[in-house]
């Protein structure tokens, strides 16, 4: 008996090695090519594949944060699940790339999707996700990505009197406890870029890296720049922001907007996004939502 | 099950022949259960996904070597917990009137902390505590993230050991006590080590729930396995890293798992001993 159990534990142990091995090279899940529709002609609101005919479905998580949302008072998050309010940088975008593609304010349905959802197999019961992803070619593997839409820079927020309220270096964080957001690529920019003596905390949201730095677990946390705006003016209590950083590994990170993997609607999002770019509408939403400055740490 | 005697007898053939029989059921059920899985439209995608072979070599090593904090909050847990729950049992089984509130007390730390979930306590006092910004207390979130742990599991096991305090007959209690030992020493000499002997399958039973719930210190900052696997997963949208942490995790608790149902097998041969088989 007691055998028996050990083999058949052996056998699903092997199954499962089984159902890991296999060529990973074969083109998995792969209903249609990257390629989706080439004609740029088939951009017309009529022949775009839409979650549900006639509207435009978007989606970002719950809460969404500014300046990327703002609710209905300044400075407070957005709630999806409540009218849109049609402000912040990606809101922005989001109405600014559905009337590119010929909707109206009126048929755009917002949709709560979280991060770690965002990648679950199977078709996605929205158009696009906006939702400060950053692209990566793994990434890119599992969903789809429009062109940029923002070119996000990393920044280290801290608050009054902590060690690194000062710091005017990379060299002065190194001994800093430094926290960031599960699925940011902020931990890249901590683990390549600063290389803290010792290693940093990671938090499940947003409000998690918030109440870390509050209760003083860490000396800072990296964030991008826009969120690091909003962070040290309204959410840290004395906080400011020390400094940005370099861009990890000398690459421009930016922002994209998520389809399911191979949509046909990546060549209209990023047609918009190109019309959008050369028009200055982007520069002007940035202008609006995103101001300030700060020093970058070399 | 070690004497196969009796068992042949009855089912008919030899250690041989049952262990054939076995396999084969075994790699039937499998097989078909494998072939509904596979043959599935959505099995490309899943497996992609979930069972990618590049993305489970890349991040095994990592979630590896982040199973150590596990492992580590694990062992210094278990400690605290097997003194604090045993002391919370005593003091909840103490007789007479005057000892009245000192078993409201335990009987309140029982039912709080089994019945708020573990994750609540995790953050209350992982964010909370060190908020306050208390001088000497400490604000270091592996502390409180281990905390946490041993106050929950420290109710369990208080109810696992006062079970097998309870389940000590009184009459071993009352002879100790007319041979001239003291209440203390009755319940330090006869009646504890009878009831440890007793629960230590449950025991064990409750480590095993600990040994998976160390991941949520991970709420709190720290990089243990399963937060490693969620880094990785998120970083690169694939979930073949959670995957990877399940299997560490599986691996981690099947010896305390053999273990316990050893010592059970081991309890119940002593109990019939000499007893009718």
């Amino acid at each position: 008996m007691r055998r028996a159990l050990v083999s058949a534990a052996l056998l699903s142990t092997l199954a499962v090695v089984a159902a890991c091995g296999g060529s990973s090279s074969d083109n998995a899940g792969g209903t249609s090519s990257t390629t989706g529709s080439t004609s740029a002609a088939s951009c017309s609101k009529s022949s775009l594949e839409l979650a549900t005919p006639g509207k435009l479905t978007l989606a970002t998580d719950n809460p969404a944060f500014p300046p990327w949302f703002i609710g209905k008072k300044a400075d407070s998050p957005w709630d999806p699940t409540t009218p849109p309010t049609k402000k912040g940088y990606e809101a922005g975008v989001a109405y600014a790339v559905a009337k590119k593609l010929g909707f109206s304010d009126a048929q755009i349905v917002w949709k709560v999707q979280q991060f770690t959802q965002l990648f679950k197999p199977g078709s996605k019961p929205y158009d696009f996700d906006i939702n400060q992803v950053s692209y990566n070619p793994k990434r890119a593997k599992a969903v789809g990505f429009s062109d940029s839409y923002y070119d996000v820079e990393q920044a280290v927020v801290s608050y009054k009197g902590s060690k690194i309220a000062d710091a005017k270096s990379l060299a002065d964080l190194k001994d800093a406890k430094l926290g960031y957001q599960l699925g940011t690529t902020s931990g890249d920019a901590i683990s390549e870029t600063i290389k803290p003596s010792s290693s940093a905390s990671v938090y499940s949201n947003s409000n998690d890296v918030v109440s870390a730095i509050k209760a003083h677990q860490v000396d800072g946390i990296v964030v991008d720049f826009p969120t690091a705006l909003y962070m040290s003016a309204v959410q840290v209590p004395n906080g400011l922001i020390v400094g940005r950083l370099p861009s990890t590994g000398g690459q421009q990170e930016h922002f994209g907007l998520v389809t399911s993997r191979g949509s046909s609607l990546i060549p209209c999002l990023n047609k918009a996004l190109s019309e959008l770019r050369s028009d200055g509408t982007l520069k002007q939403l940035q202008q609006q939502w995103i101001a300030g400055g700060a020093p970058v740490l070399q | 099950m070690n004497d196969p005697g009796r068992a042949s007898r009855i089912l008919g053939g030899g250690a041989g022949r049952s262990t054939a029989i076995a396999t084969a059921s075994t790699l039937v059920v499998f097989g078909a259960i494998a072939l509904i899985v596979v043959t599935s439209t959505g099995w490309p995608e899943v497996k992609q996904a979930f069972f990618n072979w590049d993305e489970f070599t890349y991040s095994f090593p990592k979630v590896l070597r982040a199973l150590k904090l596990n492992i580590e909050i694990f062992l210094i847990a278990e400690v605290f917990i097997l003194i604090f729950a045993l002391a919370i049992a005593i003091l909840r089984g103490l007789p007479g009137p005057v000892f009245f509130p000192v078993r409201l007390l335990a009987t309140a730390y029982t039912d709080v902390f089994r019945g708020i979930p573990t994750i609540l306590v995790v953050y209350l006092l992982g964010f909370g505590v060190p908020a306050l910004q208390l001088s000497g207390v400490p604000s270091s979130e592996l502390f409180w993230g281990t905390a946490s742990l041993v106050l929950v599991y420290s109710a369990y096991v208080a109810e696992v050991y006062r079970a097998g305090i309870e389940s000590v007959h009184p009459s071993q209690d009352a002879a100790a006590r007319s041979l001239g030992l003291t209440r203390a020493q009755s319940l330090r000499f006869v009646v504890v080590p009878q009831a440890v002997r007793r629960v230590v399958p449950p025991l064990l039973n409750d480590f095993i729930g600990l040994q998976k719930d160390t991941a949520l210190v991970a709420l709190l900052g720290p990089v243990e396995a399963f937060r490693e696997a969620q880094i990785i997963s998120a970083s690169d949208f694939n979930y073949t890293p959670y995957v990877v942490a399940a299997l560490l995790f599986i691996a981690l608790t099947i010896p305390l798992a053999r273990f316990t149902d050893w010592l059970i097998a081991r309890e119940r041969k002593r109990r019939l001993a000499g007893g009718v088989r």
